[in-house]
């Protein structure tokens, strides 16, 4: 009779460790992470065999692989069996009901940035109705781009109306095994954006997140696949500048780009995740994996980043130049303050005739912050001539927080050029006095010193981007002097 | 308009102003003159506010107001204007940008508008020519890459902009060449007025050939032992600043 009674109640356990035959909730996935949940998020998402193959081959290889420990950041071992894997986008139900539910702190920083209400709204996640200007303007964008023969949907739903051109590029640039967290994330991303320039195609708007809202939610796994077929043109915005309410833990994206013959790729990032509080707890650990592929000849990809959210930034948007004539570039400016610590930077990897890049990384460290530069810069046997010029700059604020520059060269071809240079300086007491003894605050005075340190990465920003940044520039290091 | 009684300043512990008492009215140009060491600078840095200056005793009225006790950026906003000995470099911030910013701060401490783009433009325009300023350095970042005559001339020409009612120019002539100098003083000449003090804190007596001062000071060791009309700088230009300083001894 006990025997019986403990097989139900085996069985009983079973079914509900597996979850997903009793609808016990039918948008959130228990935590824990083996090959049923893999398949189980495959089939909730109406997926194709060959793309379940594909999640579990990189699940399978991320179960022999270490996480990475060479970076110089510190933080708590993450838990993977403790996270949940599939939570449908967040519904209207999840959010707060009204803005007087979202915690005041976000939206005094909404304020500080000047962002309308109704995308505060939509930032801080309470349920918009769907009566506002945006949607409207989202539509009329979505027949424009239509009219060009721009793709620009979730990465759902290319998989099941482009299927042949995700199948070609899917893992193409970042492949399944590349790293841990790209293995991880090939294995159990959720959603993320899929962008297709079709020939000879000038995208004839800046793509944003903005305008497909449901990605914002797609939680802790993104992926992104943007291809730029011959001749065509894309300027893709990743992001918002306002802190996002979000409870994930771990963030690990997939972003890849690929750009053939006379490609131009420029894609930009303002990265604001919760940074955690002024005593470090909390927080975002950013783990993402970008790299643009400059597949063609005369092909071009940008990378411009300001990064000031997530308690933990592990990124290297990088730029493999396989094309002859390629260029790839790398503007960042990374902000740590309080307890934030990151560890960033690109790598350059020429593999084509006379290919050419430029790095421009500055780094802002303030309160205890931890801020590195990390980046390489191969030369590979063939590729003659190849050019690189790398500046890292740090600044730092206060005598609490740490600077750290890592190049790596690896040179193979003797005609290469490269170049570097690295200064680290203090914020000067003798700047900050000069600027008041002109009557200008010591809050104005640093934005305006800091804002001349990145001037040379917001400069490659979008208009209007490049002024959200700064802005969110001075809210990021608010308070940091004095 | 500046009333200094008694001062005593402390840099990391050391005294530096043993008792200094000074009286600037309106309309006046002071120079103070001394060795090195005498503690010139730190009057000047003092008086505008600086860091690490510590008032062990003594006070400074400006205008009816205790000065010592308001901020350096509101210090400037009622109107007290530092020439630096070492303007710094702002990598990355317009030259021109810093001025508007400084200029509109000004302008919001007392309750009155922005200035726009094209009123600000005009006055920039009009305060160039009086310190001959090269257009290009405008939009140059602060400071940066210019030579010792040009960050000094920018100095000037940033107190041309501020119109200030106290300036203090902390050793503006050093380093520059004769023409340099001629330049400098004609610009500040240009800005003497009724409602202006102005003091000039040198190590030589060459620029007040310029500069002619009401009255001049000597600074020596933290006090200032002996004032007079511009003869007495002529005088220590002479007889250097020994005697002075036996004179104060004997007294």
């Amino acid at each position: 009779m006990a025997t019986q009674e403990q097989d139900v109640e085996k069985l009983v356990k079973k079914e509900y460790e597996h979850g997903f035959i009793t609808e016990i909730d039918a948008e959130t996935l228990p935590p824990g992470l083996n090959e049923e949940v893999i398949r189980h998020i495959s089939v909730m998402k109406g997926e194709p065999e060959w793309l379940t193959e594909w999640r579990l081959e990189a699940y399978r290889l991320w179960l022999d692989m270490a996480e990475p420990d060479w970076a110089h950041i510190h933080h708590d071992p993450i838990d993977y069996q403790a996270i949940s894997y599939y939570s449908a986008p967040r519904s209207k139900k999840d959010g707060p009901k009204s803005l007087d539910e979202v915690d005041p702190k976000l939206l005094e920083t909404y304020e500080k940035l000047g962002i309308p209400l109704h995308e505060q709204k939509m930032l801080a996640g309470v349920a918009v109705d769907a009566v506002f200007d945006s949607v409207s303007v989202a539509t009329t964008f979505k027949e424009k781009l239509a009219e060009a023969g721009v793709i620009f949907c979730s990465f759902s739903e290319a998989v099941h109306n482009h299927p042949e051109l995700v199948r070609k590029y899917l893992g193409s640039v970042v492949p399944q095994g590349d790293n841990y967290f790209a293995a991880l994330n090939s294995a159990v991303f959720t959603d993320g954006s899929f962008c297709f320039i079709p020939k000879g195609t000038r995208c004839p708007m800046e793509l944003s997140t903005y305008f497909r809202i449901n990605a914002s939610n797609t939680g802790q796994f993104e992926r992104t696949l943007i291809i730029a077929e011959e001749g065509s043109y894309v300027s893709y915005l990743e992001g918002c500048t306002a802190p996002q309410r979000d409870e994930n833990q771990l963030h690990a994206a997939v972003v890849e780009l690929i750009a053939l013959d006379d490609a131009h790729i420029k894609y930009s990032t303002v990265q604001n995740w919760y940074p955690g509080d002024e005593e470090g707890r909390g927080g975002i650990y950013n783990f993402v994996t970008k790299r643009g592929d400059c597949r063609g000849r005369n092909s071009k990809i940008c990378w411009t980043q300001i990064e000031t959210g997530s308690a933990v930034t592990w990124k290297y948007p990088s730029c493999v130049l396989r094309g002859e004539n390629s260029v790839g570039e790398f503007y960042s400016v990374a902000v740590t303050n309080n307890y934030q610590q990151a560890d960033t930077g690109t790598k350059m990897i020429h593999l084509g005739k006379n290919t050419r890049s430029t790095i421009i990384s500055k780094g802002i460290s303030a309160g205890y912050a931890q801020n590195a530069y990390r980046g390489l810069v191969r030369v590979g046997r063939k590729a003659y001539n190849a050019r690189n010029y790398t500046q890292c700059d740090s600044l730092l604020m206060g005598d609490r927080c740490g600077a750290h520059t890592f190049p790596y060269v690896e040179n193979r071809n003797a005609s290469a050029v490269l170049e570097h240079e690295a200064t680290t300086s203090r914020i000067g007491e003798d700047q900050l006095f000069y600027c008041r003894q002109r009557g200008i605050s010591e809050e104005d005075a640093v934005n305006m010193i800091v804002n001349g340190f990145c001037k040379q990465v917001f400069n490659e920003l979008p208009m209007e981007f490049a002024v959200e940044a700064q802005k969110l520039l001075s809210v990021t290091l608010e308070g940091a002097v004095g | 308009m500046l009333s200094i009684k008694d001062l005593h300043v402390a840099v990391e512990g050391k005294e530096i102003l043993k008792g200094l008492d000074l009286e600037v009215g309106a309309g006046e140009v002071h120079a103070i003159m001394g060795p090195n060491g005498s503690g010139k600078s730190t009057l000047a840095n003092v008086l505008a506010g600086r860091d690490g200056y510590e008032v062990t005793a003594g006070g400074v009225t400006y205008q009816d107001k205790d000065l010592l006790a308001l901020a350096p950026e509101a210090r400037a906003c009622e109107g007290i204007f530092l020439a630096f000995q070492y303007p710094v470099e702002i990598p990355g911030v317009n030259n021109i940008y810093l001025l508007k910013a400084a200029i509109n701060a000004k302008r919001k401490y007392h309750g009155e508008p922005e200035l726009d783009a094209m009123e600000f433009l005009k006055l920039v325009k009009e305060k160039t020519k009086l310190v001959s300023m090269k257009e290009d350095l405008l939009n140059r970042s602060v400071n940066e890459g210019f030579s010792g005559g040009e960050k000094k001339r920018n100095e000037i020409f940033q107190m041309a902009i501020l119109e200030p009612k106290l300036a203090i120019l902390d050793e503006t002539d050093s380093g520059l060449d004769i023409d340099a100098l001629k330049v400098v003083a004609d610009g500040v000449n240009s800005l003497r007025a009724a409602d202006r003090a102005i003091i000039v804190v040198t190590h030589y007596q060459r620029l007040l050939n310029y500069i002619v001062p009401d009255r001049v000071h000597v600074l020596t060791d933290g006090r200032i032992v002996k004032s007079g009309d511009r003869d007495l700088a002529l005088q220590l230009e002479e007889r250097g600043y020994d005697w002075v300083r036996k004179e104060a001894a004997a007294a």
